[in-house]
């Protein structure tokens, strides 16, 4: 049997622009052995959910700098339940205020990063999230 | 309901499963494999190759958008990427140019990385395409980046491949690696709004000609005769590859080139091809899973530590290979 890789969607929802963040996590989650599917800019939620059923990913990386991080989560969370994929972690990186960020933890997000969250954190809890 | 079932139904999320499984090559996968055989060898495969740059997978939206638009097909599009031989990830992108197609139940996109196989590539495609076929996707393109070898392998699994190439990328001829060239049914200059595109033409059908030349000169009785070959593919055996122009972000040339596959699909029903192809696949794949299974035995009986004894002889010349593998294979030290 061959290794089985971490794949992970790395999407940008709505109409935010600046990918800038997406790319870098992207790359780095790459380095880190990952296999990431980067959708790109102006994802819908049912965009998102669409491609994490069709690529079977483990993780959905959303990154939000808009601030339309309270609508966007929640649709999406519930979209992946209703397709059936509960056990995908979803991971959002952006402009998320200290308490959306509780709230979307509350909601069952994995985990959330602000600007400077540094790489390594963001791989290291990807990896704990998948293997738990 | 077992896997195979759900899929046959048109579970997605089991079809997704599945992919996974037999990408990874899972005893669950290889059961499904086995039950869904019978079910596939309906869809039309179509690969589409090329360099890096020359607007593949737009090209594949497009294609894609054409099938479902104007013959209501089903479609299935396997993107593979390559992984990066230092870390064993990779940065799947090609989804990126594929956003007409969301939201249309019948398209089912997966990307696919290259993994750093020697071999095993080739035949996860092969397989993962099988379950795409058994699924009921009537078109599944494979889409690869046509680099090296193990991704002209990929070019054979399919009915019809694709070279695309596009004007201005540095040399005149950027696709036309060993391999590759004659790997095509059609070629495709993608970009044709660019300048340069006449001088790109121009050099594939030089190394055309060179493949099937138009003119035969050869001496009979003493004297020298020339048979002029037909230039297209009406009233011959043989199938010269078309050159087709294409603007894939505008959508021109499309429907032009969907005629193309059409007709090679036609040839190689008409001439047999198709069976002929379908049948040395088949051949090949039931070689190398033999190869695999006898190797797999030939480890399980003969202990590792004989292995090296019989090495070591070898490397200090008392024996010389090809003794050396007989010993081996009889089981016993000399």
């Amino acid at each position: 049997m061959t290794e089985k890789k971490i794949r992970v969607l790395v999407a940008k929802p709505g109409l935010d622009g600046h990918d800038r963040g997406a790319k870098v996590v992207a790359r780095a989650l790459r380095d880190a052995g990952m296999e990431v599917i980067y959708t790109g800019l102006r994802q819908t939620p049912e965009m998102i959910a669409e491609a994490a059923l069709q690529e079977d990913v483990d993780v959905v990386g959303l990154s939000v700098l808009s601030g339309a991080h309270m609508a966007l989560a929640p649709r999406i969370m519930e979209l992946l339940r209703v397709n059936g994929q509960t056990h995908v972690k979803v991971f959002i990186g952006g402009i998320i205020p200290d308490e959306d960020m509780h709230r979307l933890i509350e909601m069952g997000v994995a985990g959330v990063f602000g600007p400077g969250a540094s790489t390594e954190d963001i791989i290291r809890d990807v990896q704990i999230a998948v293997a738990g | 309901m077992t896997n195979s079932k759900a899929i046959l139904n048109g579970d997605r999320l089991a079809l997704a499963r599945l992919l996974t499984n037999v990408e990874n090559n899972t005893a669950e996968g290889r059961a499904a494999l086995i039950e869904l055989f019978p079910h596939t060898g309906k869809a039309h495969l179509i690969g589409v190759t090329g360099a890096p740059g020359t607007g593949k997978s737009s090209l594949v939206n497009q294609l894609a958008l054409h099938y479902r638009k104007t013959e209501d097909r089903r479609v299935a599009i396997l993107a593979v990427d390559p992984s990066s031989p230092f870390t064993g990830g990779a940065v799947l992108g090609d989804r990126v140019r594929m956003r007409d197609l969301s939201g249309d139940p019948n398209v089912f996109i997966r990307s696919m990385a290259t993994r750093g196989s020697l071999g095993g590539l080739a035949q996860a495609t092969a397989n993962m395409v099988q379950v795409f076929d058994a699924a009921g996707f009537e078109i599944v393109i494979i889409e690869t980046v046509g680099a090296g070898q193990s991704e002209v392998d990929i070019a054979r699994l399919a009915h019809t491949t694709l070279v695309v190439e596009a004007p201005g990328l540095g040399d005149d001829i950027q696709a036309i690696k060993a391999g590759i060239l004659e790997i095509a049914d059609i070629l495709v200059v993608n970009k044709a709004d660019r300048p340069g595109v006449e001088n790109t033409e121009k050099a594939l059908k030089s190394m055309l000609e060179l493949a099937h030349p138009a003119e035969r000169v050869f001496k009979h009785h003493g004297t020298y005769m020339s048979v002029s070959v037909p230039k297209d593919n009406a009233n011959t055996n043989m199938w010269i590859p078309p050159i087709q122009r294409t603007i894939s972000t505008e959508g021109t040339g499309i429907a032009e080139l969907a005629d193309a596959i059409a007709k090679h699909s036609e040839y190689l029903r008409q001439t047999g091809d198709w069976s002929l192809r379908e049948r040395i696949r088949l051949e090949v794949e039931l070689e190398a899973l033999i190869r695999e299974s006898l190797l797999n035995r030939f480890r399980e009986d003969v202990p590792q530590k004989t292995y090296e004894e019989v090495l070591e002889k070898v490397i200090q010349r008392d024996v010389s290979p090809w003794e050396a593998a007989k010993i081996l294979l009889n089981g016993r030290l000399k």
